[in-house]
C-alpha cells in the first residue's frame, strides 16, 4: 500500500487512512485537495466530530433496518436475510460527466434493442457477418421460441441496468449490461431518502437531481407497451414470491407504482388471455413486469419443473393478449461474450460511433485469443459469459494456482462459456468505515427505460466493495452501497 | 384483492387465535394443577386433548408431559404460521401489525423451548395471550377496514367459535350434572377452570354473580350476545365479516349467506333447555356449520375454479 496522507498537513486524523494511486480517486484531485464538487463534502468530513459521524452512520441503520431493506443471500442458512450493507458518503457526478453516460446509454440501448428486434427476426446483422451465427446460437439465454413474435412498439429491453466503471483517466465505460431483470433500484431510491435525512444541510446547497420520479417513470413505461386496444391496462408485478432475493424490491416497486404483486400461482390463462384470481372473480392482466427469468415463467413453453410461472403464459405473449416487460429472450444481448461485439452493432445499426467504450474482452471461443488468456491467466480476469452477480469468476492476480489450473481446465472443456478481461484498477470513493475514512472501489449502475421515450433518472446504484483491496461489487460478494448525486 | 392475499390474511388471523386459545388453556390447567390435582390425571389429560382437537389420546408416559409439548409445539407451531402468512403479505398489513407479528415470533422462539417452557411456563402464556390482544388491537386501530381487514375478522372468529364450542363439549361431557345436584368443591374449580380458558369469569360474575350453575355457563358461553368470547358473539361478527366482503367485491353467495344466517339463527333461538339436553349435538353443529363456512368462503373467492368464473 502507498503511503497514507500526511496528516499534520491535513490537520485531521479522519484521513489517516487515506491513499491515492494510480487508480482514479472520485473524491481528489491529488493529495488533500478534493476535486471541486466534493469540497462541501471534504469540509464537512473535516467539521464534523467523529460521534457526530458515528451518530448519524447508526441513524441510517436504522432506518434501513426498520424499514426491512433486505436481501436473501443464497447458498447459506435457508433464506438469509440481511440488511444490505450501506455507505454513509455520497458519490457525487457533475453534470459535465454525466451527460455523455446519459447520451452514451441511450445510444446503447437503441442499438441493442435493434439487435434483438433483428436476430429474432430478418437476421440482417447476422447475414452481414457483424456478429458472428454461433455466438447468437449457442448463447444459453437465445430463445428460439422468440423467432418471428412482433413485441409491442418493437421494444424488447423495457427495464435495463448497465454497470458502468470509471478507469484511472477518468473516463467511463462499460463492463456489462443487465438486460433480463435487472435489480437494484429500489435501494437506489430509499437510499436518498435515507441521505436526505442524514445530510440536509449537504441537500440545501448543493444542488441534486432529483429521482423520486423512478417509480412513476416506470409505470409510464410499462403502460406504453401494453397491448393494442387496451387504453387502461392493468399492469402487475411478477414475482418468484418471498424466498427470492430480491422480494424487498418487488414488494417495494409495487407499492410505489400502486399495482398487484402477484405469483406465479395467482395468474391463470383462459383463452390465450391472462388473468388473475381476486376475490371479487378473475380479472384481466395486460402488463406483466415481469421479475422471473425466463426459464420459468410458463412451464408448458420453458422448463417443465418450474412452479413460479403460469401455464399458458407463452401462448398468451405469442396471441399478442398480454405484454411481458422485459421480452423474453433478451438476455441473448448481454451475454459476455456478445459484449465485444457491441460497439460493432452500435455502428451498423445507427452507423454512429459508440459514446462509451467497452473494456478490452478476449473471446475464449476463438483459438487464438484463448492460446492469448491460458497464457497469461494471473493478468486476466475470467468470466463465465451466462453468469451475473459475481459467481464463476476468475480474478487472476489475486488468484491462487490451484484455481488458475481449474479455470484452465473448465475454459479448455468449454471455451464458449468463458471471456477474460484485463484486470482493470477502477475508480475509488470515500467510505466511512470504523471511524475513518477510506477509499475503496466503486462501479455505477444507472437504471434506463424504454418506452414511449427513453428515461434515465440521473444517477444510479453505486455499488462499492467494501472489503479493502476487493474489486468485487455485487451484494451477495460482501459489497454495499452508496447514494449517487448527479448535480445540476 | 387478490385471493391470495385474502387467504393469507385470513390465515394469519387464525393461527393466532388458535395460538392464543392454547396458550391460555394450557395455563388454566397448569395453573390448577399446580395447588392440588383434585382431578387423576388420566382423566383430566384426555379432556384437554379432544378439547385442543387430538382425536387420538397422545402417546408417552407422563401425560402432563406429553401434553405439556403438544400444547408448546401447537402454540409456536401456530404463531409461526401466522409470521409466515403475514410474511407473504407485508406489503398488504400496516408496518405496526407486521412488527408485532415479528415480534411475538421471535419471543417465542425464544421463551419457548423445551427447558425454559418447562421451568417457566407462564412466561410464554402471558406473551402470547398479550401479543394477542396487542395484535386485534392494532390491526383495529392502524389497517383500513376494508376487505382484508374483514379477512382478518373472518378468520379470528371463525377459530374462536371453533375453539370455545369444542371446549365447551368436552367440558360439559365431563361435568355437566342438570339439575339442582350440588357442586363439590373440586367441581367448582374445575367450572372456573372453563370460564377461565375463554377470559369469562369476571365477566360471568357480573352478569350472573358468582354463583356458579352448569345451565348458565353454558348460557354464557354459547348464547351471550355481548361477550367476546362467546360462541354467539364471534358466529355475529363472522356473520358481518362475510356481508362485508360480499359487498365489497360484488360477489354474492346465496348458500355463504344462509350457511351463516343458519349458524347465527342455531344460536339465538335455540332454547337453553334444548341445547343442555344434548350438548354435545348442539356443538357438534355449530362446528359443522363453521367448516361448510370455511369451504364456502373458499369455493366462492379464493380457490374457485377458473372455469366457474366465466360462469358468474
Amino acid at each position: 500500500m502507498p503511503p497514507a496522507f500526511d496528516t499534520s498537513q491535513l490537520g485531521h486524523a479522519r484521513f489517516q487512512n487515506y491513499w491515492l494511486d494510480q487508480a482514479y480517486d472520485e473524491m481528489f484531485e491529488s493529495e488533500a485537495v478534493p476535486r471541486p464538487h466534493y469540497a462541501a463534502l471534504h469540509e464537512l468530513l473535516l467539521e464534523l466530530p467523529l460521534a457526530e459521524m458515528r451518530h448519524r452512520k447508526q441513524a441510517a441503520d436504522i432506518s434501513f433496518l426498520h424499514q426491512g431493506i433486505t436481501f436473501t443471500v443464497y447458498g447459506r442458512e435457508e433464506g438469509t436475510e440481511r440488511i444490505f450493507p450501506h455507505d454513509l458518503l455520497p458519490r457525487i457526478i457533475t453534470s459535465a460527466e454525466w451527460e455523455p453516460i446519459e447520451r452514451g446509454l441511450t445510444q446503447r440501448i437503441v442499438a441493442l434493442n435493434l439487435f434483438l428486434r433483428d436476430i429474432y427476426g430478418d437476421e440482417r446483422c447476422l447475414r452481414d457477418g457483424v456478429v458472428p451465427r454461433e455466438i447468437v446460437y449457442s448463447c444459453k439465454h437465445f430463445r428460439r421460441q422468440m423467432r418471428e413474435l412482433t413485441v409491442p412498439k418493437n421494444i424488447y429491453i423495457t427495464v435495463v441496468g448497465t454497470d458502468l466503471i470509471r478507469l484511472s483517466d477518468g473516463s467511463f465505460v462499460v463492463l456489462e449490461d443487465n438486460l433480463r431483470v435487472p435489480s437494484g433500484v429500489s435501494y437506489m431510491l430509499t437510499s436518498r431518502q435515507v441521505m436526505k435525512r442524514i445530510f440536509p444541510e449537504l441537500f440545501r446547497t448543493a444542488g441534486i437531481r432529483p429521482i423520486d420520479h423512478y417509480s412513476e417513470a416506470l409505470l409510464a413505461t410499462l403502460r406504453a407497451v401494453a397491448p393494442d386496444g387496451r387504453p387502461d391496462p392493468n399492469i402487475v408485478l411478477l414475482t418468484p414470491g418471498v424466498y427470492n432475493s430480491a422480494y424487498f424490491e418487488h414488494a417495494f416497486l409495487a407499492r410505489q407504482m400502486g399495482i398487484e404483486l402477484v405469483e406465479g400461482r395467482d395468474l391463470a390463462v383462459h383463452d390465450n388471455i391472462v388473468y388473475m384470481r381476486t376475490t371479487a372473480g378473475l380479472r384481466r392482466v395486460d402488463v406483466i413486469y415481469r421479475r422471473v427469468d425466463d426459464d420459468y415463467v410458463d412451464p408448458l413453453a420453458f422448463r417443465s419443473d418450474s412452479t413460479l410461472g403460469v401455464a399458458g403464459l407463452f401462448n398468451a405473449y405469442r396471441s399478442g393478449n398480454v405484454t411481458l416487460a422485459n421480452a423474453l429472450g433478451t438476455g441473448v444481448a448481454d451475454d459476455k461474450a456478445l459484449y465485444a461485439y457491441v460497439p460493432k452493432i452500435i455502428k451498423y445499426f445507427l452507423n454512429e460511433d459508440p459514446v462509451l467504450a467497452n473494456v478490452e474482452t478476449f473471446l475464449c471461443s476463438d483459438r487464438l485469443q484463448r492460446e492469448h488468456v491460458l497464457e497469461r491467466l494471473d493478468q486476466y480476469v475470467v468470466k463465465a459469459v451466462g453468469e451475473s452477480g459475481g459467481y464463476g469468476m476468475l480474478m487472476g492476480p489475486y488468484s491462487t494456482a490451484a484455481e488458475r489450473e481449474e479455470f484452465r481446465a473448465r475454459i479448455q472443456a468449454d471455451p464458449r462459456n468463458y471471456i477474460a478481461q484485463p484486470t482493470l484498477e477502477f475508480s475509488r470513493a470515500p467510505c466511512f468505515l470504523d471511524g475513518h475514512v477510506e477509499p475503496r472501489h466503486v462501479d455505477l449502475r444507472p437504471y434506463i427505460l424504454y418506452g414511449d421515450k427513453i428515461t434515465i433518472v440521473p444517477g444510479g446504484l453505486t455499488r462499492v466493495a467494501l472489503k479493502r483491496g476487493s474489486l468485487v461489487v455485487n451484494s451477495s460478494q460482501g459489497g454495499g452501497s452508496k447514494d449517487t448525486w448527479v448535480l445540476y | 384483492m387478490l385471493s391470495r392475499v385474502a387467504d393469507n390474511l385470513y390465515w394469519m388471523s387464525r393461527y393466532l387465535e388458535r395460538a392464543e386459545h392454547t396458550a391460555r388453556l394450557m395455563g388454566v390447567h397448569l395453573n390448577l394443577m399446580l395447588e392440588h390435582d383434585l382431578q387423576p390425571a388420566d382423566r383430566r389429560w384426555p379432556r384437554v386433548w379432544a378439547s385442543l382437537g387430538s382425536k387420538e389420546p397422545l402417546e408417552g408416559d407422563d401425560p402432563f408431559d406429553v401434553t405439556q409439548q403438544h400444547a408448546l409445539s401447537q402454540i409456536v407451531g401456530s404463531i409461526a404460521a401466522a409470521r409466515e402468512n403475514a410474511r407473504q403479505v407485508r406489503e398488504q398489513i400496516s408496518s405496526e401489525v407486521w412488527e408485532e407479528i415479528n415480534r411475538l415470533f421471535h419471543e417465542s422462539r425464544r421463551i419457548g423451548t423445551a427447558e425454559l417452557f418447562r421451568s417457566q411456563p407462564f412466561d410464554l402464556v402471558v406473551a402470547v395471550t398479550q401479543s394477542a390482544h396487542l395484535f386485534t388491537g392494532i390491526t383495529d386501530s392502524t389497517m383500513l377496514h376494508g376487505e382484508g381487514w374483514q379477512f382478518i375478522q373472518a378468520g379470528r372468529f371463525i377459530e374462536r367459535v371453533l375453539q370455545i364450542a369444542r371446549l365447551i363439549d368436552a367440558h360439559f361431557a365431563e361435568f355437566f350434572k342438570s339439575g339442582a345436584e350440588p357442586m363439590n368443591a373440586s367441581e367448582h374449580i374445575e367450572w372456573i377452570g372453563l370460564l377461565r380458558s375463554c377470559t369469562a369469569f369476571e365477566a360471568y360474575c357480573k352478569v350472573y354473580t358468582a354463583e356458579l350453575r352448569p345451565e348458565r355457563v353454558a348460557e354464557f358461553l354459547l348464547l351471550n350476545a355481548e361477550f367476546p368470547h362467546s360462541v354467539r358473539f364471534g358466529a355475529d361478527r363472522l356473520e358481518r365479516a362475510l356481508e362485508a366482503v360480499q359487498q365489497g367485491t360484488a360477489r354474492k353467495s346465496d348458500r355463504l349467506g344462509k350457511l351463516a344466517g343458519r349458524l347465527t339463527a342455531a344460536l339465538s333461538y335455540t332454547p337453553l333447555e334444548e341445547i343442555t339436553s344434548d350438548l354435545h349435538e348442539f356443538s357438534a353443529t355449530i362446528r359443522r356449520l363453521c367448516g361448510q363456512i370455511h369451504n364456502g368462503l373458499y369455493q366462492v373467492y379464493i380457490s374457485y375454479p377458473v372455469e366457474a368464473a366465466f360462469a358468474v
